[in-house]
């Protein structure tokens, strides 16, 4: 695929993308017809607009849509550059043990009712995000650090604390259990009652991950070819895990704390964009943080509409479509294969 | 001209030994084979050499600098080495596999100029890739891979080249092409190069010098003539050896001594 293929390609997910963006904006209990969504966005001010679709699209749901965007598009970029990283295509971002960190994080923070504040973020947010980032930094220093860690060492230390921290949530679950419900009700993702606190706590570090991975796109590539080739085009492996772990970490809490832990988006995305885009990183990390978002988007808007007025938990739906259409990848690929030998 | 000096290089596997107190020198533009028996440390030597394990003792000196005291990067602009193919691979466009290459030269966050574009496409078409160019790397047969990780390293424009069975799924055919390539660019653009061969006969014709790996040592150094005695090949393998003249060339000719293994057998 040539560049300018490229490009139009990633214009057509862009603009899919803002076309759901604004369908999501009017999907809810009050429903909202795009063409008055569009008006509020664009031109709030002029006569003829409903007040309360004023205060629902900019005030309720504006940000809320936008959160669900960036939460799918960094998802999708972490799982990318960990698919690369670890040169595994079973790679999500949770793999070394962040989303087991921000359980445990937002189980202790609901159980025992904390109400620590940092930074914009609510206590069970600002738990998640610190015990997302602990455990990838204990992941990393169990698995030998800067130095010494190697893929395989990083993904059996991932596999030892994600159970050992998940065990004491469930411990804690059982313990606690007043709080039970709503531990699981984070446990399993949600976007419900969202809004402009948490888009302006998680989304700068969201941005600022996606870009950063974005950055080390051709070392993703130099290692995507295996370390010791990666070592002799001049790669320093250490350095560059450490800055991918670091970026995709930082994006992966920052979405944890917002809304929970969100499955399959993360495996799934990079898959599709890699099937449309090709492999090279420069365009896979923007192109899977575009689907990313576009297939959280849809989840959101199938959690919020399918059972209504009830909200399901987004990472339910998430689960069960990306799931569902993961085991048609791995159909599709398999027939594929079959027809090649 | 010395271009890469090993002096007095030790190396293990964690604490198991391999090589011990090896030495030797690789003169500029000159093919070097490594060859001996399966497990005599053929790889390690090449990895140390491509500053991918540290020897336990001893240097590695590539044109007057120990190769441990140089950047990385720096030490990518002058050695270039080939993995053995079928381990690792990317699922991306040959095209891009062969870019990398020049990732040394344009560091990490340049995008490819108009003269990477142009190495990458002769590289390339050196190795016989030219219409398989936009082909996904796992979609290739083994030959074809290891003709684009021949590329990646030749567009990586080293002053020394390192390869590791760089003929091992060929046929006759690409076995042929390459070593000629390779030999022509060693003579003809004096490029050096340090390959392992399992083939004594390709390593007789192509390599200049041969050094002989045995026992976590160097048996023997020099050229094939020199080196490739029925008696020390006998003795190394473990197998009896017969080696005559090539037909048309003063070069050894070597094939497995089947009368003496006969005689064995009878016995």
């Amino acid at each position: 695929m040539n560049s300018r293929k490229f490009l139009l390609w990633l214009l057509i997910l862009s603009i899919a993308l803002i076309i759901t963006l604004i369908i999501s904006l009017g999907v809810g209990a009050v429903f909202i017809p795009p063409d008055r969504v569009f008006a509020v966005l664009v031109n709030p001010n002029q006569s003829g607009l409903d007040s309360s679709d004023i205060a629902i699209v900019r005030d309720l749901r504006l940000a809320r849509v936008l959160l669900v965007t960036l939460v799918g598009a960094g998802l999708a970029a972490a799982g990318a550059a960990f698919q690369a990283l670890f040169r595994n295509p079973l790679a999500d971002p949770y793999i070394i043990g962040a989303s087991s960190g921000a359980s445990l994080g937002a189980t202790l923070a609901i159980a025992f009712g904390l109400t620590w504040k940092f930074a914009g973020f609510r206590p069970i947010p600002l738990a998640a995000f610190l015990g997302a980032l602990s455990a990838v930094f204990l992941v990393y220093i169990i698995a030998g650090g800067n130095s010494k860690a190697t893929v395989i060492s990083l993904l059996l230390a991932g596999a030892a604390v994600s159970t050992v921290l998940s065990s004491m949530v469930s411990l804690l679950m059982l313990t606690k259990s007043e709080s039970t419900h709503e531990i699981f009700a984070w446990l399993m993702g949600s976007f419900s009652g969202r809004s402009w606190p948490q888009l302006w706590s998680s989304g700068p570090y969201l941005v600022l991950g996606i870009l950063m991975l974005w950055l080390v796109s051709r070392p993703l590539d130099a290692l995507s070819c295996g370390e010791d080739t990666a070592r002799t085009i001049g790669l320093s492996i250490s350095k560059a895990r450490g800055v991918i772990i670091a970026a995709a970490s930082l994006v992966t809490a920052a979405a944890v704390a917002s809304s929970g832990v969100i499955g399959f988006v993360g495996l799934v995305a990079p898959h599709i964009a890699r099937l449309l885009f090709g492999a090279s990183h420069h365009r896979l990390i923007p192109a899977s943080a575009i689907i990313g978002g576009l297939l959280t988007l849809l989840a959101d808007d199938l959690a919020r509409t399918l059972m209504a007025p009830y909200e399901l938990p987004v990472g339910l739906i998430t689960s069960l479509v990306g799931g569902s259409f993961f085991l048609y990848l791995i159909r599709a690929r398999q027939r594929s294969l079959r027809g090649k030998s | 001209m010395t271009t890469f000096a090993i002096d007095q290089i030790s190396c293990a596997y964690y604490q198991l030994p391999v090589l011990s107190h090896i030495s030797f020198e690789v003169h500029a533009g000159e093919i070097l084979a490594l060859i001996g028996p399966n497990g005599v440390g053929k790889t390690t030597l090449l990895r140390t050499m491509a500053r991918l394990m540290r020897p336990v003792e001893g240097k590695v000196i590539l044109m007057d600098r120990d190769l441990w005291e140089t950047s990385l990067r720096d030490t990518a602009k002058s050695l270039a080495f080939a993995t053995q193919a079928g381990s690792d691979t990317w699922d991306a466009t040959v095209e891009k596999i062969v870019a990398l290459g020049r990732a040394p030269h344009r560091g990490w966050f340049m995008p490819l100029t108009e003269r990477d574009r142009h190495i990458v496409k002769k590289a390339v078409e050196q190795v016989g890739l030219k219409d398989l160019h936009e082909r996904i790397s796992s979609e290739l047969s083994g030959g074809e891979q290891q003709r684009m990780n021949l590329a990646r390293v030749l567009a990586q424009e080293p002053s020394v080249l390192l390869l590791d069975e760089p003929t091992a799924h060929l046929d006759m055919k690409y076995q042929t092409e390459i070593l000629h390539l390779i030999h022509k660019l060693a003579h003809r653009d004096g490029l050096t190069v340090v390959i392992s061969l399992h083939d004594l006969n390709l390593a007789a014709i192509y390599a200049d010098r041969v050094v002989l790996l045995n026992d976590g040592g160097i048996d023997a150094i020099g050229t094939p003539v020199e080196v490739m005695t029925s008696q020390r090949l006998t003795s190394v393998y473990g197998v009896p050896i017969l080696v005559t003249r090539h037909p048309s060339r003063d070069i050894p000719f070597i094939l497995p001594d089947i009368q003496l293994m006969e005689e064995a057998d009878n016995e």
